[in-house]
């Protein structure tokens, strides 16, 4: 047999794996180490929402449901849309209930490229869109946002990325690993470059209920944009369900149609369990979103001070649980800082780099952990400054 | 305003200068704050949560419903106030319902908390009767859940 690598899927194959593996192989080796570098909030599902799965489960909903999701919940998630981003959407032909907002990105990915597609994606950014575009036959085309725009996409660079075969961009805002959001202005001025192409839009809006000053607003509710845009979210971040593994994706009939075939043929439907479950988060768990929020808020004030305080320049979150810290500026590269902070003293935070190359010079520190840890953590990360 | 309460309340360990940058305040307005919260009786105390199960002290908590008879002019705060002058009593609370007052008290045996009852609470002038109810187990008490120690199990590998 021929070696594996001339058998497999060409694309699979040149997928980079995930650059982070090898270090959290070594952080799970160590002992006493405090880690910042989780991607999902500490909370527990609520109580309640809990209580309306196990309950599904106990009248035994174990069955498939409709491929679009339950249309209950699919009722659940217009409203929500028009309650909370004041956006319109028909539940019976406009919205999918995927597997996480990952499935949600992917479908829509799949949905709307064809072979040789170039899709803009602003970097920084969480892992997945690139591998994301490959896998759909798309081209990647990054947008590197910087510190002078508020690791903002700036729209002069955005045009000059534009090509005549620019096919979609990916707004992934609020942001994660920099916690920069889009507000009114900023998405104004994208829907200004957009304007007059035929370029659609994926915004990936998971984090849409953590913003910390202004609410989240969507690029679809921008005028003229809705008609472009696929909005990805999901129940992981706004009500700590990431273990339900359950998202949606909202898009105009024709766009939704296709996204739909796509998920039907791969998923057929998302867990019933977690459908249920869900329902009860978007009729009832408003107050539980407030409540994680302020948390994060004042855990997000805590932990800028504390870095700030100890002489590292830190960009200041605006959403999402995670802070962009700067860390170029003590003779080492990103990685480097990671492995001896990790080594020497026991933190654990993620190298910029794992979000793109552009990350190189800073660090992702999450604060989606109690304010003890913080504390702890803090002041590991001063002992190890100090020596530096 | 109820913010600096509501933090305290969660962690009475958090400093002033910790409150503030939370809030996005000034220290000394937190401090001043706090000040106030205790000299106008806000803040009444700052202690631990003890899970005495986790340690080597004997003790016993009883639930005991009391039905009394009301005092002309004072009506139930001057029994009330006899009761809770007691140690033994961690809480008393005044009912609505089938009886007058909730008292909980703690002894270190069993036989301490009935000899409580008998020569001290049910004796009192006014006192109808008393249902006492030992606790067999704690499993949540203002708010905190006993005997749990929450563990990180999260995957940290999702980026």
């Amino acid at each position: 047999m021929k070696p594996y690598s001339e058998l497999l899927s060409k694309t699979a194959v040149a997928l980079e794996p995930s650059g982070i593996r090898k270090f959290f192989d070594i952080l799970d080796e160590m002992d006493d180490v405090i880690s910042l570098t989780v991607g999902q909030p500490d909370f527990i599902t609520p109580w309640h929402i809990r209580m309306a799965g196990i309950e599904s489960l106990e009248a035994g909903r174990t069955y498939y449901t409709s491929n679009k999701g339950l249309l209950s919940l699919r009722e659940s998630i217009a409203r929500y849309m028009s309650r909370r981003f004041s956006l319109e959407y028909d539940p019976n032909s406009e919205i999918t209930v995927t597997v996480g907002g990952s499935e949600a990105i992917d479908a829509a990915v799949r949905a709307v490229c064809n072979p040789g597609d170039e899709v803009i994606i602003p970097v920084p950014c969480f892992v997945c869109y690139e591998p994301i575009v490959r896998l759909a036959g798309g081209v990647p085309v990054l947008c590197e946002t910087v510190a002078e725009d508020g690791f903002r996409p700036s729209p002069s660079r955005l045009s000059k990325l534009i090509t005549p075969r620019t096919k979609l961009l990916i707004l992934p805002f609020p942001n994660n690993p920099t916690g920069a959001i889009l507000d009114k202005y900023d998405l104004q001025r994208i829907a200004d470059v957009l304007d007059g192409t035929d370029i659609l839009v994926l915004s990936d809006e998971i984090y849409a209920e953590l913003t910390y000053g202004e609410r989240h607003v969507s690029i679809a509710s921008v005028p003229g944009m809705r008609e472009r845009c696929i909005i990805a979210s999901g129940f992981s971040k706004a009500y700590a369900m990431t273990g339900w593994r359950l998202g949606y994706v909202c898009a105009p009939e024709e766009i939704s149609r296709q996204i739909f075939k796509i998920h039907q043929y791969a998923i057929m439907c998302a867990p019933t369990t977690s459908q249920y479950a869900a329902i009860e988060a978007l009729e009832y768990g408003d107050d539980d979103i407030e409540m994680m929020r302020g948390e994060y808020d004042r855990r997000r004030r805590f932990i800028v001070d504390g870095l700030r305080k100890l002489g590292l320049e830190t960009f200041e979150p605006d959403g999402a649980f995670y802070v962009w810290c700067h860390v170029g500026a003590f003779g080492m590269d990103s990685e480097e800082f990671c492995r001896r902070l990790l080594y020497e003293h026991g933190v654990a935070i993620v190298p910029g780099t794992a979000f793109g190359k552009c990350g190189e010079g800073y660090a992702r520190i999450s604060y989606a952990y109690s304010v003890d840890h913080i504390k702890k953590a803090l002041e590991r990360i001063g002992r190890f400054l100090s020596t530096l | 305003m109820n913010e600096i309460l509501n933090l305290m309340e969660s962690d009475a360990k958090l400093t002033a200068e910790e409150i503030a940058v939370m809030l996005g305040k000034e220290t000394g307005d937190v401090s001043s704050m706090i000040e106030k919260y205790e000299s106008d009786g806000v803040i009444l105390g700052y202690r631990a949560v003890v899970d005495w199960d986790k340690t080597d002290r004997e003790y016993v908590t009883a639930f005991i419903e009391i039905k009394i008879t009301p005092r002309r002019d004072r009506g139930f705060d001057a029994l009330a106030e006899r009761i809770y002058k007691y140690p033994e009593v961690k809480s008393l609370y005044l009912m609505s319902g089938g009886y007058d007052l909730a008292c909980i008290i703690e002894g270190r045996t069993m036989k301490e908390v009935a000899y409580f009852v008998a020569q001290k609470l049910a004796p009192m002038e006014d006192v109808i009767s008393t249902a006492t109810h030992f606790v067999l187990r704690k499993y949540k008490s203002d708010g905190v859940v006993f005997g749990a120690v929450e563990e990180d199990t999260r995957g940290h590998d999702f980026i």
